[in-house]
Formats: structure tokens, sequence, C-alpha cells
């Protein structure tokens, strides 16, 4: 580059703006504050559903804050203390009773982990609506189903540190699965719990893993997802280009700059936001049993397993992806069919970019195959999440495989029926009134 | 690799083999980390043998201790809970044991048929070979019991719903592909035994 920054951001004479020519000539300040956020030109036709991306990140500083705080009072001790009750048991019972303010912040902490996973997930079935994944934008999808997984493994090892009941045996239960691999699979699994058996150096490893080794990851993978995004720029409800059409600056005629527009339409979004959750941090923090399990305010005890255990919601449709399978065949036991199906369940969101055929983008102009396949795929990942929590029985499990089989099929099938699909054409330009 | 004459070959073959040796270097950096993540030697040498006083346990009731961090059960059985093993063989998984036994073997003396050294004493590891749960006791019979009305006794696994009979034994089409393993033990005198080890002086 011929121009230096000196001459890109000239002062304008006043004290800020030497401060500012002084920080641009050796940061790039103004240039990304403009490449990010007062000259990313986003289509102007973004709906309700494209606040779950700022909200994301909202939460993941929410998570991040509180976090700090707890690993204050926090001991990751699974020894008894003199009354008999594990160490990090009791340091929890502590933040809840004793810690100025420490039960709010226990409670915006483990609130937020569920709604981490309902922003997530209305944030990934916003991009199945409008195509968002297709191309160029598959990077930014893979990004975002690395993300996903991050948080699964974030939010299984956040659970394991109360270290009561359902983190114990739920941990037992999930770490079991690796024990399923022929051959390796009991030594993989002795080698992540790091002892024969659940214990200290389980949850010593695991709060390593949830404060510092997967929040970097974390932080690292939302960053390349945001700047995926910048490079190709955003979808929309439309599912066409807004950088079809520019004016003679360059700039998208369809597009208006995130910063102001956007930044204030998800402030409202933010409080929206905030006044749900505060009802339930301040109203109903356990969230009826389903954000803080029932039996995890019983101290971890290894000789009794609690007479229901089932994982939190938002593992539930992949439990039971594991739970459906029942049948040994291709000499494989049922074991590890499960295991194999509710990883590949996971896995499979990774090819959405290449499996969808359709010749449009957005739901607006899809044809009834899609829109009918769509919805019956909701209704089963909604039909197995609830299955998960119960308890199983001959017929649930029945239902169960029936939506297991549903599931794939909505990915396996989608090369077919995206491409027979009668779609209407799409509009040159973004629809809005 | 190809090397034509607008590159030095002799520093581009220095630059592959440097940073192969570099590559190597990495991987074998990350040695040390993987293996710290194994268990320790503390965690390796904390399997002691517990020795544990039967003689308190009524007919028909079971004793749970902890053994190597996992539950052990002892159940004392009445000459009907022996008979009712037989029953149930054809609806077993592997109703003689035949299978191996995952970390251990079955300790000698063992007599397979009612898979322990004396027939009224079933020691074994309370850890469903599903998923790690612990099943819970379903001694009750029948209707009763709340699982089948010709449930002859044994456990159920709250977490997957496998089931055992009261010689550790899983009942067939369950997720638990085995039986519930027999600890070693040793029978110290008529009313100790010490779980962990086959031979009384070790």
């Amino acid at each position: 580059m011929a121009s230096s920054s000196f001459e890109k951001f000239k002062s304008d004479g006043t004290l800020v703006g030497n401060v500012v020519e002084w920080v641009d000539a050796r940061f790039p300040m103004t240039s990304m504050w403009k490449a990010h956020l007062s000259e990313y030109y986003a289509p102007k036709n973004f709906n309700f559903w494209y606040f779950f991306g700022s909200l994301a990140l909202l939460v993941l500083v929410l998570q991040i804050v509180t976090g700090i705080f707890l690993v204050m009072h926090y001991k990751p001790d699974a020894s008894l203390n003199a009354s008999g009750v594990p160490v990090a048991f009791a340091s929890v019972e502590y933040i809840m009773r004793d810690v100025p303010w420490g039960w709010l912040i226990r409670y915006l902490h483990s609130t937020g982990a569920s709604a981490f996973f309902i922003v997530v997930y209305m944030h990934m079935f916003r991009g199945m609506l409008y195509g968002s994944y297709r191309s160029p934008r598959e990077l930014i999808w893979i990004f975002g189903v690395l993300i996903y997984l991050c948080l699964m493994a974030e939010a299984f090892a956040g659970y394991l540190l109360p270290w009561g009941q359902m983190s114990f045996w739920g941990a037992q239960v999930i770490l079991s699965l690796f024990g399923a691999i022929p051959v390796v699979g009991n030594d993989l699994a002795t080698w992540i719990r790091g002892d024969f058996v659940i214990g200290d150096s389980t949850l010593n490893r695991m709060f390593s893993f949830h404060v510092i080794a997967i929040p970097l990851a974390l932080l690292g993978l939302v960053v390349a997802h945001v700047l995926a995004l910048h490079e190709v720029g955003s979808n929309n409800p439309d599912g066409v280009e807004i950088k079809k059409h520019k004016d003679e600056h360059g700039i998208p005629l369809d597009g208006i700059p995130f910063h102001p527009y956007y930044t204030v339409k998800d402030i409202v979004g933010v409080v929206v936001f905030l006044m749900l959750f505060s009802v339930v941090v301040f109203f109903m923090p356990e969230g009826g049993g389903y954000f803080l399990e029932f039996n995890n305010f019983i101290p971890a005890d290894p000789m009794v397993t609690p007479p229901h255990i089932a994982p939190v919601w938002y593992f539930t449709p992949f439990y039971s992806i594991l739970r459906a399978n029942t049948v040994n065949f291709l000499w494989i036991d049922a074991k590890l069919w499960g295991v194999i199906f509710m990883g590949l369940g996971v896995m499979v969101f990774f090819f959405l970019p290449w499996l969808d055929r359709s010749p449009v983008k957005s739901i607006r102009y899809r044809g009834p195959l899609y829109k009918g396949a769509l919805a019956i795929f909701v209704v089963a990942f909604a039909i197995l999440g609830y299955l998960g929590i119960q308890a199983p029985t001959p017929g649930r499990t029945l239902v169960s495989q029936i939506c297991t089989i549903i599931y794939f099929a909505f990915f396996l099938l989608m090369p077919v029926y995206t491409k027979l699909d009668k779609c209407q054409p799409e509009p040159d330009r973004v629809t809005f009134k | 690799m190809s090397c034509d004459e607008k590159v030095d070959c002799g520093r581009r073959r220095l630059l592959v083999a440097t940073a192969t040796a570099g590559g190597v270097a990495t991987v074998a950096a990350a040695v040390p980390f993987l293996a710290s993540l194994a268990p320790s030697e503390r965690a390796k040498s904390a399997g002691a043998p517990v020795e544990v006083d039967i003689g308190k346990i009524a007919p028909g009731e079971m004793k749970t201790v902890e053994w190597r961090g996992k539950p052990v059960w002892i159940i004392h059985r009445t000459k009907e809970m022996i008979d009712s093993l037989r029953k149930v063989d054809d609806k077993l998984v592997d109703p003689k044991s035949e299978k191996a036994q995952g970390e251990f073997d079955p300790p000698p003396g063992f007599n397979p048929e009612t898979r322990s050294i004396k027939p009224e004493i079933m020691v074994v590891v309370g850890i469903c070979t599903h998923l790690g749960c612990s099943p819970s006791e379903k001694f009750k019979t029948g209707a009763e019991s709340g699982i089948d009305a010709d449930w002859v006794g044994g456990f159920l696994c709250p977490c997957h719903g496998s089931t055992f009979d009261l010689a550790g034994r899983v009942y067939k089409n369950k997720p638990a592909p085995t039986n519930l393993p027999v600890p070693p033990h040793v029978y110290l005198s008529d009313t100790r035994i010490m779980i962990g080890e086959n031979t009384k002086g070790a």
C-alpha cells in the first residue's frame, strides 16, 4: 500500500483526533471499527431470527464474567471435608449461602448455560430456515458447528463440577461410552478419567477443560466465525446476495451499516432477552428441574445411582438416539451402534452445505418438500428431546427409534428431495416493506 | 519433491529436512502432556484389598462395600434364591458364565453354576456392564417387584433398564452385554472375606 495510515486517518486537529491518529498509525483501530461495525453493510431485511447471533455473544460474555467470579470461590476437590461432604460440593453450597451475592452469580451462570443452548439452537435453526450455510458461507457454518461441539464439551465438563449425584453418574455414563470402542475403548476411558473410576483426577481435569482449555478454543472459533461472516457478508431472509447490486461507492443497495442500525436493533433484543432471563434467574432458577436437576443437590455417591438419571435438556435428543439403538447387527453390538449414531447425529450437521441441492436458499422460495421435511425434522428432534428425559419403556423406545430414523433421513435424503422440490423464483433484490 | 534449476536444491533439501525434524520434535513434545493424563502412580496403587465381616448379613439381605472406588455387593442368598437361579437360565445371555470377565478373572474355587465360592454368599461388582451405573436391588418377586409377573428377584439398572439375576447374570435383549464381574476374593474365616485378593497371606 502506498498511502500510510497517517494519510488515511488524518487528525481533525482536536486532542481526541490526535490520539486516534497516533493509535491508527500503530494499530488498525479505526479501520477495524469500520470494517466490522460502522461500514459493515448487512442486509436491511433482517427479522426476528437475526437476534440470536448477537444474543449468543452476550451469553458468552455473561458466562465468562460469572465464571471468573465463581472460580474465586469454587474448589475442584473430590475429597471429603470434616463433615463428610465432598469439598467441591461444599464449595458450591458455600457460594450459594455464604458468599455475598454468590447465589446470584451462580444462578446467572447455571441459567446462562441453558440460555446459551436455547439461543444457539435458535441461531442454528435460522441458518436452516434461510440456507445461511449455503455457498459461499460453508466455512461460517463449519466454524459454527465446531462452536456447538465446544459448547457441548464445555457444558459436560461444567456439569461435573458441583460434584452432585447427577454430575457423577452423568459423567460415569457419558465417559463409559468411550469404553464401547473396540480394542482400545477401556484404556481410552481410563485415560480420559485419569483413574479407573470417576474421581478427583477426573474432576480436576474437567475443571481445567471448563475454565481454560475449551473457553480459549471457543473464543478463537467465535472470532473465526465472525471474520468469515464479515468476509462474505451476511445472508438474509430472502437468501439472495445483496452484493449483486451496489451503488457507485461499491456499497450494496440493500445494505445498511451494522452500527448504528443493527447495534440499536440488537439492544432491543438484548432487553427482551434479559427480561425473560431474569424471570428464570429470580423466580425459577432450577427451571423446574430441567436447568438444575434435583438429584444434583445430593453429594456424589459412587455407591448409589439415583433411581432416574437423565442428561440436562440440551443433550436429550442425542441421548435418545443413543438409547434407541437396541439391536446387535453386523457383528457390532447395540452399545457401540448407539455411540456411533449419537456421534453421527452431531457430525452430520457439518455436511449440511453439501447435502442441500436446492436452487434457492431461503424457505420463502422453497417448495413443499423441504418445508414438510424441515417441519417433520423439528417435531422428531423435539420428541427425541422429550423422550431423553423420560425413563425408557418399550413403547417409548419404539417412538425414539422412529424419530431417530426420521432424524437421519432428513439429512441423508436431502440431496434427493431438495432437487425434486418445486421452488419459486428468487427475487432479484431483498423484499422489504 | 520436484527440484528445478531456479531453486537451490541443496538448501531446499535442508529446509525439508529441518521442517521434518521440527515436526517430529513437536509430536514428541506432546507425549509427556498426553501421558500425564493417564492414571497416576497414586491412583494405580489405590486398589487396596478390603476386609469385610459377612457374619451380620441376614439371609436374603445384602451389604455394599467400596473397593477400588466401586460398589461391591455381598448378597446372603437363601435356599429359594439359589434355586431361582436355575429357573431363569434360558432367559440369560451367558447362563454358564463362559465369557471372559473384563479386568480380572473370577477367584479360584469359583462355581459357574452359582457364580460364587460358597452358594449362599454372592460377591459381585455392582456396576452395570453397559454404561457403568449401579443397578438397584429388586429382591421382591413376581408382580410386586414392578418389573415382571414372573420376576424371581435380582437387580434393575435405573439408567437403561438392564436386568440381572441374583448371581449378577444379565438377561437377554437388554443393553448390558455381559454379566456383572465377580471380583477376586478369599475367605479369611467363615465370617470374614477379603475382597481384592485371591490368596490369604498375600
